[in-house]
């Protein structure tokens, strides 16, 4: 995946992604998808082209459960979510929806630099400053759910939940 | 090696003992979603053609976010939650029943329980002795469906509690204070353990307070011991026989140890846009308050109003202040009515909205105005929670927001108790 570096800091919440008081659009993806992070960076989503990432600080999707705001960062066409740091049931949701949340160094990435993440080797390469870092794996149980595509396309194949053999 | 309470529980409901850092599956005790994340969750079922409970008494969906609804598309959510729950024999709570984690409580937490809910403050419960962990809408989709999740078992981060709650002082402040100490990440997939004398005469309504800020720190669930005040709690709502002693062993392993003096607590609030931005009241300055909001799942029991009508009564709301009231249930709503909370509080000059979730996201029922500074008694002030991103919240207990409504500015509930 190729595609340009958004930049956003610290303790980005699930407010600033998908605001609550376009709360009446949860039924509308395609309508909240418009106003993807508009409460942290107005207009966003006339920036971005398909295939560019979030890059962001630590603790990113704090906040609410609400699953409409990896939803909706995987429709406005963001290749993945690049952090320090997750809040906990936005990581777990992004891997259920199959939107790339990668656990990496972004300090050393700068707004509009040129990215490409290879998920299969785990390494992201910054093209415009000429290095690269490697990131973690997934857990073995969110891998599985991610190779699938997602929570929905496991359960349709599997029937039933099941852990990795370990 | 001992086990804490997390790992027993979840131990219990995989069939095996567990440790910290594996990954398991467990059954579900309870599993609910609300009208903002329901529907997604619905869809999600259909989308895994299975559009029916594992066990129809064990699953809810809540109308509390926009209750009652107002706007058409909201409106229509609610109404294919109403249907679905009808065709799939899912109870569905309608519009002025409360807050979906305060009707867990009052009607299907019990310690020992494993509660899954499509909203983050689910871990609530956790003040019943439960393991109640929020999740979104796909994972309690498939809770619901299949009556199962899995989970990676949680290292305990131990509260320690010691001394006694000064006048003026309470739950929420403590909680704020951990949250200051903790960080807004810096409990990540831990639990916090409540414990410690302080907190072992703690009566339910101020536990359900502590447990419900958990996740402001980022943790999984927070939870409680069960004891006596959790006996009694269950008595008084008439499932007396769900009580169960829960507890970690005495010799369970802890990743961390935090231990509060609560005698020298001060009145603390949560200034704009972090839980964790805590000043104690002597630091807070001169800051005017356009809108005072007591409610929220974190504080919205019957015991908050109380302690808000007894500073209130015989006064009034400062004129440039908006003071909105919002009841976590019905119950607590027919309560307050019958013993004279809420007259005095409507006397006092405040608006007095129907059992829900009310202003806490924005939706409706006391959004803010452009630079509106507001102090509520709710778990998050992040930017735009309230519905303007151009706004200011700030949090407090009960207390010090009802002496701020009569100020007008954030003032000491430690003067007028």
């Amino acid at each position: 995946m190729k595609g340009k570096a958004w930049k956003f800091g610290d303790d980005i919440s699930t407010d600033l992604i998908a605001p609550g008081r376009l709360f009446h659009l949860r039924s509308n993806l395609p309508e909240l998808t418009k106003h993807v992070l508009e409460d942290a960076r107005p207009g966003f989503i006339n920036m971005i082209a398909p295939g560019d990432f979030v890059v962001a600080g630590k603790n990113f999707g704090q906040g609410s459960s609400r699953e409409h705001a990896p939803t909706i960062i995987k429709m406005a066409g963001i290749g993945a979510v690049l952090a320090k740091g997750f809040a906990r049931i936005f990581y777990r949701n992004a891997i259920n929806i199959g939107l790339p949340a990668i656990i990496c160094d972004t300090d050393r990435i700068e707004e509009g630099d040129e990215l490409e993440v290879d998920l299969d080797k785990g390494t992201v390469t910054n093209l415009t400053r000429g290095f690269s870092e490697a990131f973690p794996p997934l857990p073995p149980v969110m891998q599985r759910i991610f190779d699938e595509g997602g929570l929905v396309p496991f359960i349709k194949k599997y029937g039933d939940l099941e852990l990795p053999a370990s | 090696m001992g086990k804490t309470l997390a790992e027993k529980i979840l131990g219990e409901h995989a069939g095996r003992e567990v440790s910290a850092g594996e990954v398991v599956i467990v059954r579900v005790d309870v599993a609910y979603a609300q009208d903002g994340t329901g529907p997604l969750t619905v869809r999600q079922m259909q989308s895994m053609g299975i559009e029916k409970a594992f066990d129809p008494s064990r699953v809810v969906f809540f109308i509390d976010h926009a209750s009652p609804s107002p706007r058409l598309e909201l409106s229509n959510d609610h109404k294919f939650l109403r249907e679905f729950g009808k065709q799939a024999g899912i109870r569905v709570s309608d519009i002025g029943n409360g807050i979906s984690h305060q009707l867990i409580n009052e009607e299907y937490a019990a310690p020992g329980m494993v509660i899954v809910g499509a909203d983050s403050h689910t871990c609530s419960n956790g003040a019943m002795g439960a393991f109640a962990t929020g999740m979104g809408s796909t994972d309690v989709a498939v809770a619901m469906a299949l009556g199962k999740t899995w989970m990676r078992v949680p290292e305990t981060i131990k509260i320690v509690a010691s001394g006694w709650f000064p006048r003026g002082v309470y739950a929420m402040d403590l909680i704020l204070h951990i949250t200051g100490i903790i960080s807004s990440s810096g409990a990540t997939y831990k639990v916090l353990e409540f414990t410690g004398d302080a907190l072992a005469s703690l009566p339910m309504h101020g536990r359900l307070t502590l447990s419900n800020l958990s996740v402001e720190s980022g943790a999984k669930a927070g939870i409680f011991p069960s004891d006596t005040i959790t006996r009694e709690h269950l008595d008084r709502l008439g499932r007396g026989q769900q009580f169960r002693e829960v507890s970690s062993d005495a010799d369970a392993s802890y990743e961390r140890v935090l231990e509060v003096d609560v005698s020298a607590l001060r009145p603390t609030v949560a200034f704009p846009h972090l839980v964790d931005n805590t000043r104690t009241i002597d630091e807070v300055g001169d800051v005017p308050i356009n809108e005072v909001w007591i409610g929220s799942s974190a504080n919205g029991r019957l015991e908050d109003f109380q302690e808000a009508a007894r500073i209130l009564k015989g006064r009034k709301a400062n004129p440039g202040t908006r003071l909105i009231v919002t009841p976590a249930s019905r119950r607590i709503l027919l309560e307050g009515m019958r013993d004279g909370t809420f007259m005095t509080l409507a006397e006092a000059g405040a608006a007095i909205t129907d059992p829900g979730c009310g202003p806490c996201l924005g939706i409706h029922e006391g959004v803010l105005a452009d630079g509106d500074n507001c102090l509520a008694t709710q778990p998050r002030n992040f930017k735009g929670r309230m519905g303007n991103p151009n706004s200011f919240i700030y949090l407090g207990s009960p207390a010090l927001a009802a002496a701020t409504a009569i100020s007008g500015k954030i003032s000491d509930p430690r003067e007028f108790v």
